[in-house]
């Protein structure tokens, strides 16, 4: 209602205290001895089939193991991969975020601007893991590295995968790396140091800034959503492709961004933090979770329905793969990811009153980050590890390791500046925000 | 929904703007009178808080006839391709639900999209013949109205004028139904 209510103050400063930060440390020490343990376990072959010479599935017959033999280490690497794609992505919707609703001159959002502007920060150290990956584990991870697949002369030359090299060459794929991190990052480094600017002038000047750049990144996300969705992901399975894959990569990324910030919005408002920010900010946020999990789940059906009623073997052994292939285990990460990415999230938020109750908008953006990262699980892993994959201490270990970095990088962050930017010429839309 | 027909005596008042609309109407309230509708060219933000109206069971509504949309399509699906005329596409069977999740899904959209159609004309007792009520013409360009039902109201005609003139009225007219 567009009464006259009393405005909190809108100096806030977030304290990023010793205590969470020794919590985060532990958690990392934590996922670091998990991670040990489970490599551990794994060289020393307990809880792996290495010794079994187990035959390949029928989804493994991509045909082509030629060069790469599984070693323990795969899984190690894989691991690391799968969530440095899960948080690079996640990270940098952050910036996605800001940047359309400055396109679109969304007042609403301005009340809690700082949080999305405080997550892009994780996408350096995340570009330089992805790099440092691919430059230990390329061979091991993705099969378009062995340059005897482009030989014509090679017993493993392949027509398919030759047709791709064009894209699929370490050079240009080096070069694509640098591009999305550093053009993400850098750009990412303009709008907040405008917003900063603008706490301490005022004024529109760095307003009007902010939407050319924002639009900008907009621009160049347009394309490199799409094409690091290629790279990161679905040139794994190098043979299979879908026109779908930017898209949907980017709608699993975009919902789990929506939900960490939902998370983190209404965490800080459970401590005391960003009074301004009222039900209908929380409305909206809810509203966003529920409609960008429906926006992933059509587009996961488009891509699925297509290849099913097509039945073009080529296309549908990536599904055959995730169905029945190595022994079948991954049928249940794969109906977990819908389950907990649509079913889940659809009622949950389906009512008014849930998506202005806490617990439920923290019930649903948990279900949602945790189901996008099963999404990622039954993408990356198949391809990698094959039979080889599982849920042991690597798994959670490493989820410890990157979560606990993704809330130190947040929260610093989050410390650096005031925790509502107060000199946003929108504020006073969002501070009378209503629906 | 607000009761649509209108019969008897009413007092409109007539205000030029939508602030002032708003603050009218919780004054009036306060002041005893009991207020029929509000008429204006255009949404007003919580305009509906201010009158007291329940929350929409719009929701509800288009909950169900969504449902009824996929249930018809459940039924239409599992009929033609199973009884009626079963036949084998794609190796196939002869009903496999995810072939006819579109069709689901768009007849689930046009139920509730047609239902929704439907309630609205049906709560606004609208229809081809009906003759809509007017209050005040100019509602639809540029002014607000405020009907009050005087069979509703016990205060005598010149204090509910006096009442809408010191909220803010332009003008209060007499209108008969």
């Amino acid at each position: 209602m567009a009464s006259a209510h009393a405005i909190p103050s809108l100096d806030e400063q977030f304290e990023f205290t010793a205590e969470s930060k020794r919590r985060l440390l532990i958690g990392i020490g934590v996922g670091v001895a998990l991670v040990a343990i489970g490599s551990y376990l794994l060289a020393s072959g307990v809880g792996s089939h290495e010794q079994h010479e187990v035959v390949h599935g029928a989804g493994a017959s991509e045909g082509h193991d030629g060069g790469h033999a599984y070693k323990w280490t795969n899984r190690l690497y894989a691991n690391i991969w799968l969530n440095a794609i899960y948080f690079i992505g996640a990270s940098v919707i952050g910036m996605f975020f800001i940047s359309y609703n400055y396109l679109a001159q969304a007042g609403w959002s301005s009340a809690f601007k700082r949080i999305p502007e405080a997550m892009p920060a994780y996408v350096l150290p995340m570009g330089i893991v992805i790099i440092a990956v691919f430059f230990l584990a390329g061979h091991d991870l993705f099969h378009w590295t062995n340059p005897d697949l482009f030989n014509k002369t090679s017993e493993s030359y392949d027509p398919v995968i030759a047709g791709k090299q064009g894209f699929l060459n370490t050079p240009f794929y080096l070069i694509r790396l640098a591009i999305y991190i550093v053009s993400w990052y850098l750009l990412w480094r303009m709008l907040r140091n405008f917003s900063l600017q603008e706490d301490l002038h005022g004024g529109t000047e760095y307003y009007e800034k902010s939407i050319k750049w924002g639009t900008a990144f907009l621009v160049v996300f347009a394309v490199t959503s799409s094409t690091s969705a290629w790279d990161f992901v679905m040139s794994i399975d190098t043979h299979w492709f879908s026109t779908m894959f930017g898209w949907y990569t980017l709608a699993s990324w975009h919902v789990t961004g929506l939900a960490i910030i939902t998370l983190t919005v209404v965490t800080l408002k459970e401590r005391g933090y960003l009074q301004i920010v009222n039900d209908s900010h929380l409305h909206d946020l809810g509203k966003f979770m529920f409609a960008f999990s429906i926006f992933w789940a059509y587009v996961w059906f488009a891509q699925f329905m297509l290849i099913y009623y097509a039945n073009l073997p080529e296309e549908a052994i990536y599904y055959r793969e995730r169905f029945s292939g190595y022994g079948g285990i991954y049928l249940a990460p794969f109906f977990i990811n819908i389950f907990l990415n649509f079913v889940f999230p659809f009622f949950v938020l389906m009512t008014r009153d849930s998506k202005r109750t806490y617990i439920f908008l923290k019930i649903a953006a948990w279900g949602i980050i945790v189901g996008h990262y099963f999404d990622f699980y039954t993408n990356i892993m198949p391809g990698t590890v094959g039979e080889h994959a599982g849920f042991g201490p690597i798994e959670f270990g490493m989820i410890l390791i990157f979560a606990c970095g993704f809330m130190w990088s947040l929260s610093s962050q989050l410390a650096k500046a005031n925790l509502i930017a107060k000199n946003h010429p929108m504020l006073e839309e969002t501070l009378h925000h209503d629906i | 929904m607000s009761d649509v027909t209108g019969n008897g005596k009413f007092l409109v008042g007539i205000y030029d703007d939508d602030d002032v609309v708003l603050k009218a109407v919780r004054d009036v309230k306060d002041a005893g009178v009991r207020i029929h509708e509000v008429y204006t060219p255009f949404p007003i933000h919580g305009l509906d808080i201010a009158l007291g109206h329940p929350r929409s069971r719009l929701g509800i509504a288009a909950f169900l006839f969504a449902l009824s949309g996929t249930s018809t399509a459940l039924l239409l699906t599992a009929y033609m391709e199973s009884f009626d005329w079963p036949m084998i596409v794609g190796g196939k069977d002869s009903y496999s639900i995810i072939v006819y999740v579109p069709i689901i899904f768009e007849l689930t959209v046009l139920f509730c999209a047609l239902g929704m159609v439907g309630t609205f004309i049906v709560s606004n007792g609208l229809g081809p013949t009906v003759k809509p009520l007017m209050y005040d013409l100019r509602t639809t360009d540029n002014k607000f109205a405020m009907a009050i039902d005087m069979s509703k109201n016990n205060l005598g005609e010149g204090d509910v004028e006096r009442i809408l003139k010191n909220s803010g009225a332009a003008e209060v007219n007499v209108k008969q139904f």
